[in-house]
């Protein structure tokens, strides 16, 4: 279909269990991702929900190709993604970017925003007008011009995810993988991005897939979701649907368990189950 | 009836003489769960720490009093103080892996404090954890026990160290963000075992987190912090009904809900944050002045 980005479709990956390797000879394959199927439909945001172990990451990653799929195909924009290798793959990285977890060890330390803006444009040698591209990509976060002879320990954490964002938008990509980018925020910080992120979707249309463990989070921003346990997917349609009316009963877990900021005395009552 | 737990007008200051703590009072009755929230930097971690006379070598106490079950802290020598403190407080920690050594075995890591502290003799502290790792709901204890920190998931971590905190019957717990780490699912049951147990012992809790809708399901009071200060303080059903103060409304307001999508989310407002910070600049300016500083 032509308004989706990406079909992906059953997609296995396995990585080697590095606890059980033995001291001579290769460590055995554990199986991550067991058969992966969806769509991540263009400008919009898909969410990838599941707790920790549920291959979420493991499924972002090779979506941009940081890994590469034992079994299965990914077809970004048309083309077949899954086994090409680095030098064919870089002319499409400028396509596929990512916005990380943690903006500290995300940026480095020796750069001022300026140059870590810079870098991805460098890269592709977009070098005309590259201080008016950083200008404007600070601009379109929210950041102040002075921002951008500063470096990362000068601003604050919220900060420093907008110059996460902004080197991810530099190349102006057609897909972004955002991992866990308010997770380590506080609550009024959060609300910042997530209002920035939302604003960025309508203005440019962005396409992204939002990995997270926050169902409030995902709620709020994501158009579609997938529910991921095991390295299989549990559950995916619109966010709405899914929210409103679980079919599955692990996906019903999922959101019982999230505790909303309403005093409910019955909530940790043992319950029947 | 004395407070389990009476911080009163507790100042602690850096080395160049900025404040940490800026004249915070928070009581804990006998079984009360308390929530302490903040955002990072609002002081909540210093305060327990303070509690715990842990705080790091370059903070210092300047002002106040920490009154444990009717014992002024301040006024007991330092080995007394450790008495004091170990008798009647125990700390649920936030990340059970380095809370626990690695390279022992969760059963004598457990009975530790028991026999090493509190002169228990081993077999009464071994029948002692076992009762409670029945308690909280594990079954194969015996395999739990011989077990190293490893080879337990993330949930049965934190069950043994809850285990280990009301081992001693403390009068009060300090459990810092001890649900940060785990997956929602298992931090519901983690709350739901921190709340059957504190009932059962009837522990006075000091809950430290900067989850709102964790507050919202385990106290029965909060106090709100913003940069060492007290900003709002009461009862869990009235606080969120009602909040007075305009950083809880805004803190409350930027709380994304899965029921509630469409609602605005509300950033922050910089007018609720500079009236703040001009709020500790006239505390921090009259306690200087008072303070012949």
């Amino acid at each position: 279909m032509a308004d989706n980005l990406f079909t992906i479709s059953g997609l296995k990956l396995s990585l080697p269990d590095m606890t059980r390797k033995p001291v001579f000879g290769a460590a055995p394959q554990i199986e991550i991702l067991k058969g992966i199927d969806f769509q991540v439909p263009r400008n919009a945001v898909t969410g990838i929900v599941g707790e920790s172990g549920s291959g979420k990451s493991t499924l972002g990653r090779a979506m941009v190709r940081l890994l590469e799929p034992t079994e299965g195909t990914i077809v970004f924009d048309g083309l077949d993604l899954t086994h090409l290798g680095e030098n064919e793959l870089r002319p499409h990285r400028r396509n596929l970017q990512m916005i990380f977890q943690d903006p500290m060890s995300s940026l480095n330390p020796r750069r001022t925003i300026a140059s870590i803006i810079a870098a991805p444009l460098r890269q592709y040698g977009l070098t005309d007008n590259i201080d008016g591209r950083v200008k404007e990509a600070l601009d379109r976060v929210g950041l102040p011009q002075s921002f951008a002879k500063r470096y990362r320990h000068e601003i604050s954490g919220g900060q420093r995810q907008r110059v996460g964002i902004a080197r991810a938008l530099a190349l102006s990509p057609s897909f972004v993988l955002a991992d866990e980018i308010v997770s380590g925020l506080d609550v009024s910080t959060q609300a910042q991005i997530l209002t920035l992120l939302e604003r960025l979707c309508r203005e440019l249309g962005l396409t992204i897939a939002f990995i997270s463990h926050d169902l409030s989070v995902v709620r709020r921003l994501c158009e579609q979701v997938i529910v991921m346990h095991n390295g299989t997917i549990i559950e995916k349609g619109s966010t709405k649907a899914v929210f409103d009316n679980p079919q599955q009963p692990y996906t019903r877990s999922l959101i019982d368990a999230i505790p909303l900021p309403e005093p409910d005395p019955l909530w940790l009552a043992p319950d029947a189950s | 009836m004395t407070d389990c737990l009476a911080i009163t007008n507790l100042s602690a200051t850096l080395p160049d003489g900025q404040r940490l703590l800026r004249s915070v009072n928070v009581n804990v009755a006998p079984g009360e769960v308390r929530a302490l929230v903040g955002e990072s930097g609002a002081g909540k971690s210093m305060l327990s720490k303070a509690v715990l006379g842990v705080l790091p070598v370059s903070v210092k106490i300047v002002e106040g009093d920490i009154w444990l079950q009717g014992n002024d802290l301040g006024r007991l020598t330092a080995a007394k103080r450790r008495q004091a403190v170990a008798a009647s407080i125990a700390l649920i920690p936030q990340d059970p892996l380095t809370a626990l050594n690695p390279s022992r075995r969760i059963g004598p890591q457990m009975t530790d404090r028991l026999v090493k502290i509190l002169g228990w003799d081993q077999t009464r502290a071994d029948e002692r954890v076992r009762t409670l790792l029945d308690e909280v709901h594990i079954r194969d204890g015996e395999r739990v026990l011989r077990a190293y920190p490893h080879e337990l998931s993330g949930g049965m971590r934190q069950r043994v160290l809850i285990a280990a905190a009301f081992a001693a019957e403390p009068k009060l717990i300090i459990a810092d963000e001890p649900t940060t780490a785990l997956d929602v699912t298992v931090q519901k049951q983690i709350l739901r075992l921190i709340a059957e147990m504190q009932r059962l012992h009837g522990t006075a809790i000091l809950f430290v987190t900067h989850d709102l809708g964790v507050v919202a399901k385990i106290s029965q009071n909060v106090t709100i912090l913003y940069g060492g200060m007290v900003v709002e303080e009461g009862a869990v059903d009235q606080l969120f009904a009602n909040p007075q103060h305009p950083y809880t409304r805004a803190l409350l307001a930027a709380t994304p809900r899965y029921t509630d999508p469409e609602a605005s989310l509300l950033p922050v407002d910089q007018s609720v944050l500079s009236d703040l910070a001009k709020a500790v600049e006239t505390a921090d300016r009259d306690w200087m002045s008072s303070h012949g500083g």
